[in-house]
């Protein structure tokens, strides 16, 4: 029995040599295997007394258990050491960039649209389409602006023949709609428009947004809530906003709006002029076949441009339509 | 509409200051566009007097001048050439400072001594007339400060006035506003009648009642045209930004700014036999006040004599028979014309008058005996001369009828959105000159004065009344309305998710013309026509797309030309075609791809996107929309041959994918591989609502087979053979490798594909798959000339 306890220091030793999972097994097979060594020992056991029997056999299952022991805590270091090996081996330079697409990005005038869109459209607003090549009679007649009327030459318009014309306003598609449908209606009509005019603040394409709202019982009272929160919702601000009576033939009464935008050098508020509204002209309501006794509305106008470069700080019309990727890419 | 504020505060003076008065009548609807100081900012310059003028020794041009200031006399040297004994003039005397803080020193000129300066009207500010010094009257007393004697402490200002509102163009409109604003009243001239003294009245003739129902006249004789226009009225047409001409081109301005009537002047001895108005007969010439030649339209109205037009009616007048130094009898025009006669005549010639401005907007039609009368005084007494009877020639059938409106209390209400109190209204509507004919039992009854032409009907006096009480004192309430639901059918996507689908794949959204360059378009579709604008605004933006491909083209030569060599571009819009049946304008999709397929990358990042890239990422775009589409092997004009591909849904076309065509890319000085498509948008965004189908829970069976075939076999009709004969339950068909080499045979590729069996109730026995994959490559051999590849 004296020999057991060489076995087992043997045996620690051999362990501890163990420098892989593979020598650390056959050191299992060669004392606790089997026909291991210290396994071997328990045979010697007959030999003995009844009474020695269990004391002897204690010490070979300790002497087991010491060794089982070392292997197991000697296997665990070394599967810890492959997988850290395995882990530095696998390192890579999280800082060098990403592989795939790159991502494009929106129009800003598209951006804008769909912000309008989506603000109107959540109060119920319908979103109406129209072409843009028109008719004289959508784009001003039906509109109360008739052949004679000093509006039209306001709106330089670009004609085809005398009849045809690119629309100059986003207004033909209010027309369109209320002569296809039946009131009330809540509708807005975004797009592009065309004036014949080029210069620093102008070009000949720009786009609208157009506002229609018809009822039993709508006032001015409404519509001027309606543009004052829709300009808040849209800048995210509180901003100031005022209504000056204007002239459009086919609002009465109309009003421009003015929303507040920084102060003038007297320390005044700096009045920018943004929209267009007013109650539809009960001629327009004549033309589409409405009862302006029964039914009011009120609409509105806006410039899409005008609102993007007001949001986005941008300070040139051009810009827009000159597609500089170096321009579109600062609105993804 | 420039006017002076002085002016208006003559006639009515609110105790406010200018900018206060200006964001008031800006609220009132006339709109003030900007203001100017009326002269310069000077001090130190009074009015002098040049009390001798002598050569100056060492200069011919300068003069040495004694000038009084009242107080002493100094030597000052000149170079005007109108310096004269005896002149008053604007002194700026040493310490002086001018506009530009120019100072004003002793100096000397040429050797002489000079204390101070004579100046000119520019050097004032006043105006850009420096061709001598500024002569003021012979009574402007001697060492008054300048801008005293010629009240320079006003404002020219500039209102921006809507067509409706002719009313206001004149300082008797915008004083009546102005008084409505402040319940003030204002302060008319007094206006009486000029008695005549001879009796020579002019012969006048109106033969078109319907473009001129009231035409007035009268002769003034032995006038002398010499005498100058006085400052008082050179200085308010200044500032209203009109040129003094002479005393009765000056009087007839000054009346149509103060009370809003053009008038106009003839030379009595110019006008054949008398007036006639009447349509321009074809052909008949008219060389007008500015010098042009013109021929008339015989929709335009003239003043004639017996024998050629004078004047286009209410536009201009002609040049022979325009005042002048020497004409000594005048004839005084005041009308009323027809706006909608007018109406684009000016333009027609080239014009815009001030004249032609009002007429067309709407003159007061009872306003041009008052204006005859206004002026008739204003003249004589600048000119002198001998008045004759007015003569009057109208037709009640053809002036605008008396307009009677009556106005509901509740309308009122209802449409501002508040109930204003009936005195409230009833003082803004007399204040307006809306005359209160009678109190109804819910409203009024109004007679609309003759200067309001705008006003035609309810609305127009609910928005006269919601003006002046003011927009932002009517409340603000939210609107009520039904809140029914708005259909929307689940497989058509949103045009955003296109987008965003495109964003997704590094797609920049461009917004191009719609007009484009007939050259570009002839290049990307030469088989249709460009829809031409009659007048566009540049040879290079003059018809309408036919394809989205012409303004991204022409984007990507801009961005290539400013180092962009990556460039992946979409949009969506209208194109416009013309067909047999009108013209068609069909929303569009389409993209411009050229450049790396992703951004440059330290692996394998500049691999140049081909055609596989944008058919995968369609692929991927369809898959989205839900819908099948078709790529066809096939032609178009501006696309590679070997590179087209048209897009087939259901058999219907839907649109093209292709490389642009060399010689289409290097005519439009374009670099590098172009990939392009364009699709019909109203025919991909429909595509289906999803049905659910049990997943099967049988395994799946992968059989890989490679094949040599003919290269110019389609891999589409590979594909329809085999799924013809692979049964109902292949899953799905890849091919996962496409060779071509030398050890093939030319002509010859290798395509390798996985077939994948699945069947939803049972597991299929190897001799069923078996016996299909042999069937498809039986047919692919016998069918399409295949050989297995071993």
């Amino acid at each position: 029995m004296e020999n057991l306890e060489q076995l087992v220091q043997d045996g620690l030793n051999a362990v501890e040599k163990a420098d892989n999972l593979q020598a650390l097994d056959q050191i299992r097979v060669e004392y606790l295997g089997k026909k291991g060594v210290i396994t071997q020992q328990a045979k010697t056991l007959g030999k003995l007394s009844a009474e020695e029997r269990p004391a002897a056999g204690q010490k070979i299952n300790e002497a087991k258990g010491q060794v089982e022991q070392a292997i197991n805590a000697r296997r665990a270091d070394l599967e810890k050491a492959a997988i850290e090996a395995r882990l530095a081996a696998e390192s890579i330079d999280v800082t060098l960039p990403g592989r795939g697409q790159d991502l494009g990005g929106l129009h800003p005038v598209t951006r804008t649209l769909q912000r309008i869109e989506e603000i109107f459209a959540r109060a119920g607003y319908s979103v109406e389409q129209g072409p843009e090549i028109e008719d004289d009679y959508h784009n001003f007649e039906a509109l109360n602006i008739p052949g004679h009327h000093p509006a039209r030459a306001m709106h330089d318009t670009f004609y085809f023949n005398p009849g045809t014309l690119l629309r100059t306003h986003t207004s033909p598609v209010q027309i369109r709609t209320m002569e296809a449908g039946k009131p009330p209606f809540r509708m807005i009509c975004p797009g592009r428009v065309y004036r014949c005019d080029s210069d620093m603040t102008h070009t000949p394409m720009f786009h609208q947004v157009e506002g229609l709202l018809v009822e039993k019982n709508v006032s001015f009272a409404d519509l001027k809530s309606t543009v004052e929160e829709f300009l808040r919702v849209f800048f995210e601000r509180d901003l100031k906003v005022r209504f000056r009576p204007s002239y459009f033939p086919f609002t009465e009464p109309s009003a421009e709006v003015d929303i507040e935008w920084g102060r003038e050098p007297d320390g005044s508020i700096k009045w920018l002029e943004v929209m267009g509204c007013g109650m539809v002209h009960p001629k327009v309501f004549d033309y589409c076949g409405i009862d302006s006794e029964e039914y009011r509305g009120f609409a509105f106008g806006l410039g899409v441009e005008r609102l993007a470069m007001l949001r986005y700080g941008v300070k040139d019309l051009r810009m827009f339509f000159e597609n500089d990727l170096r321009f579109l890419r600062q609105f993804r | 509409m420039k006017f002076s504020e002085q002016w208006l505060r003559e006639w009515v003076n609110p105790n406010i200051g200018s900018q206060e008065l200006m964001d008031q009548i800006t609220m009132a609807g006339l709109e003030v566009d900007g203001f100017e100081a009326v002269a310069g900012e000077f001090t130190g310059v009074v009015v002098g007097e040049v009390v001798s003028v002598a050569p100056h020794p060492d200069a011919d041009k300068l003069r040495v001048c004694q000038v009084s200031n009242g107080e002493q006399t100094v030597q000052v040297v000149c170079g005007a050439p109108n310096v004269r004994d005896g002149l008053k003039v604007p002194f700026a005397e040493v310490g002086a400072v001018l506009p530009g803080n120019f100072k004003i020193k002793k100096a000397k000129l040429r050797g002489q001594p000079s204390e101070g300066m004579l100046c000119s009207e520019s050097e004032l500010g006043l105006s850009d007339n420096h061709d001598g010094l500024m002569e003021l009257p012979e009574d402007a007393p001697v060492g008054q400060p300048v801008a005293d004697y010629l009240k320079l402490n006003d404002i020219t200002i500039d209102v921006d006035l809507t067509p409706n509102r002719s009313d206001c163009l004149s300082i008797k409109g915008l004083a009546r506003e102005v008084g409505v604003l402040n319940s003030l009243v204002t302060n008319a001239p007094s206006i009486e009648p000029v008695e005549a003294v001879h009796s020579e009245v002019p012969d006048i003739r109106v033969e078109a009642p319907e473009g001129c129902p009231r035409y007035l006249g009268r002769v003034l004789r032995n006038v002398n045209l010499q005498a100058e226009t006085p400052l008082w009225m050179q200085e308010k047409l200044r500032r209203s930004g009109i040129r003094s001409i002479d005393a009765a081109v000056d009087v007839t301005n000054y009346v149509m700014l103060e009370l809003g009537q053009p008038m106009h002047a003839f030379d009595r001895d110019e006008i054949k036999g008398g007036i006639v108005v009447r349509m321009a007969g074809a052909g008949e010439k008219l060389v007008l006040l500015d010098g042009q030649e013109v021929e008339l339209t015989p929709e335009t109205l003239v003043i004639a004599d017996h024998e050629k037009p004078v004047a286009i009616a209410g536009v201009m007048g002609g040049e022979h028979s325009g005042v002048s130094e020497k004409t000594r009898d005048l004839v005084l025009e005041s009308a009323y014309f027809d706006p909608i006669t007018l109406a684009g005549k000016a333009r027609h010639y080239g014009l815009h008058t001030d004249a032609s401005h009002r007429f067309e907007r709407g003159v007061d039609y009872e306003l041009a005996r008052d204006a005859m009368e206004r002026a008739t005084r204003l003249l004589m007494a600048i000119v002198g001369g001998e008045p004759g009877e007015i003569v009057e020639v109208a037709s009640k059938d053809h002036l605008p009828k008396a307009r009677v409106i009556d106005l509901r209390e509740q309308r009122l209400a209802d449409v501002l959105g508040l109930k204003i109190d009936r005195t409230t209204v009833e003082e803004i509507l007399s204040r307006l000159g809306l005359h209160i004919d009678k109190l109804l039992k819910d409203g009024w009854r109004i007679s609309v004065p003759s200067f309001r032409p705008d006003i035609s009907i309810e609305e127009d006096l609910i928005e006269e009344v919601g003006r002046i009480f003011g927009y932002n004192n009517l409340p603000v309430t939210e609107p009520t309305g039904s809140l029914g639901l708005w259909a929307r059918e689940e497989a058509v996507r949103p045009l955003s998710a296109v987008r965003n689908f495109f964003v997704a794949q590094g797609y920049q959204e461009a917004v191009t013309y719609s007009f484009v360059d007939p050259k570009v378009q002839q290049l990307v579709d030469p088989e249709r026509e460009g829809i031409a604008l009659a007048n566009p605004i540049s040879a290079d933006l003059s018809v309408m797309r036919t394809t989205l491909w012409s303004g991204l083209l022409k984007t990507v030569a801009y961005n290539q030309n400013r180092q962009q060599p990556r460039i992946r571009l979409f949009e969506t819009g209208l194109r416009f075609v013309q067909g047999a049946d009108g013209i068609s304008q069909q929303p569009m999709l389409a993209g411009v791809v050229v450049g790396n397929q992703n951004p440059e990358n330290w692996v394998n990042g500049r691999r140049t996107t081909d055609f596989f890239d944008v058919k995968g990422e369609l692929e991927s775009l369809f898959r989205l929309l839900g819908i099948e589409i078709n790529f066809i092997a096939s032609q178009h004009p501006a696309l590679h041959p070997g590179q087209t591909a048209e897009l087939l849904r259901d058999g219907e076309h839907v649109g093209w994918l292709g490389a642009l065509h060399p010689q289409v890319q290097k005519n439009l000085e374009l670099n590098g591989t172009i990939l392009m498509f364009e699709l019909f948008l109203n025919s991909i965004v429909v595509g289906y609502v999803p049905n659910f189908k049990d997943i099967s829970k049988f395994p799946e069976v992968r059989r890989d087979l490679a094949i040599i075939i003919g290269s110019d076999v389609a891999f589409a009709q590979v594909e329809h053979v085999a799924r013809k004969h692979a049964g109902e339950h292949l899953t799905a068909l890849r091919v996962f490798d496409v060779y071509e080499g030398e050890s093939l045979g030319e002509g010859n590729r290798s395509l390798a594909l996985s077939l994948f069996w699945q069947h939803p109730e049972r597991t299929l026995n190897e001799d069923e798959v078996h016996s299909l994959f042999n069937g498809v490559i039986d047919a692919l051999k016998e069918e399409l000339g295949a050989t297995l590849r071993s």
